[in-house]
């Protein structure tokens, strides 16, 4: 058991050893509530707590670069990425939890542990040593061993992946540009639809007149009851609110005990 | 720690995140699921490099990364489109070539 950097004393490594397990707990518990966890957001901040994990073990095993660009390439960068496309897609990024085919659940999980002891027995059988003596490469000159052996034996595959993210760029640039199908709509034919629309102004902003300025709280209308155009369909969608009609009870009561006491304003441009 | 600690723990979160990609029908979720098996490589790969001592693992762990990264940005851009034209991130909802 001994410390893939510079490990001298008992204690040392008795730290190493408590860090280690420590980690391993955390990311395996995180990894199993990412694939339990039914929102796709919680599943993304699983993914990065086990990826901090990660890059923590990569620096304890003598690979700081490694660990930096874990952090931030991955979770930075990365899981970002992730998060971004979540916010895009968005809403309806719960899982559903219905079986399409049956008994899928049950042989995935039959497969998975098949596997697991394959890979098991094999890395069982596989007698693997104890870590080698400490090489410079892996102390400070971590990065300039990796750079050396980046930049002249694996220099082929460095350019072949500067080829491969050109590559994904020109890809991803190809599959999010979406092409026009109608022609754009010119001032004068918006202003026409707005007209035959029957509706001029924009639609009333969320908790006009209500007792919170919230924005999942309805419009009241001058005649006290609440506009379903004035709370944003997502809210709903989210359940954040009961609905886009939803009014809190107090405050419905609050309204008729005031009777025509409060001040209702013909048009919001009343007050400025 | 033994190597093999490390190579013991990258071959569950293989196993949990093949568990993911299996099980899962978010096309996102599975994205995530197969982040965490190629870092689960990652980690196997250093633990090998600081079992041999020298610095190849850790440079194949950085190409893995590279790869990584190239391969989120293709698939997520795949998604976006998908989900532009069929309104669901649910891979069972894309079977327009099934039958």
């Amino acid at each position: 058991m001994s410390g893939v950097l510079a490990a001298g004393t008992n204690a040392d490594v008795i730290a190493r050893e408590t860090l280690f397990w420590i980690l391993a707990v955390i990311s395996v518990t995180a990894a199993l509530a990412m694939i339990l966890v039914r929102r796709a957001v919680h599943c993304a901040l699983m993914l990065a707590v086990v990826m901090l994990c990660l890059a923590t073990m990569y620096a304890m095993q003598g690979a700081p670069f490694l660990a930096f660009v874990q952090i931030i390439v991955y979770t930075g960068a990365v899981l970002m990425l992730f998060l971004f496309v979540l916010m895009l897609i968005g809403i309806s990024s719960a899982d559903s939890i219905v079986e399409t085919i049956k008994g899928q659940r049950t042989a995935a999980g039959l497969a998975a542990i098949g596997f697991f002891v394959i890979l098991a027995l094999g890395i069982g059988h596989a007698a693997i040593g104890p870590a080698a003596r400490p090489t410079a490469a892996n102390g400070p000159t971590n990065l300039t061993g990796l750079s050396t052996l980046i930049f002249t034996t694996y220099v082929f595959p460095f350019e072949v992946t500067g080829a491969l993210l050109i590559t994904a760029a020109l890809g991803a640039m190809v599959l999010a540009y979406r092409e026009r199908t109608t022609p754009r709509p010119t001032q004068r034919e918006l202003a026409a639809r707005r007209l035959s629309s029957g509706q001029l102004a924009p639609d009333p902003s969320p908790g006009v007149y209500a007792l919170h300025d919230a924005a999942d709280r309805p419009a009241l209308l001058p005649d006290g009851s609440t506009s379903d155009l004035s709370v944003s369909p997502v809210l709903s969608q989210r359940a954040v609110t009961e609905g886009p009609g939803f009014v809190p009870p107090e405050e419905t009561v609050e309204i008729t005990a005031e009777g025509g006491g409060r001040e209702i304003a013909p048009s919001g441009r009343a007050d400025s | 720690m033994s190597p093999v600690h490390y190579v013991a723990l990258a071959v569950i979160l293989f196993v949990i995140g093949g568990v993911g990609v299996l099980v899962r029908r978010n096309a996102i979720v599975i994205f995530m699921c197969i982040e965490l098996m190629l870092n689960a490589c990652n980690l196997a790969f250093v633990a090998f490099a600081s079992l041999h001592g020298n610095l190849d693992g850790q440079v194949i762990a950085f190409f893995v990364m590279v790869v990584a990264a190239a391969e989120v940005v293709v698939g997520l851009a795949i998604l976006m489109s998908i989900y532009r034209a069929r309104r669901s991130a649910s891979v069972d909802d894309a079977n327009l070539l099934k039958y």
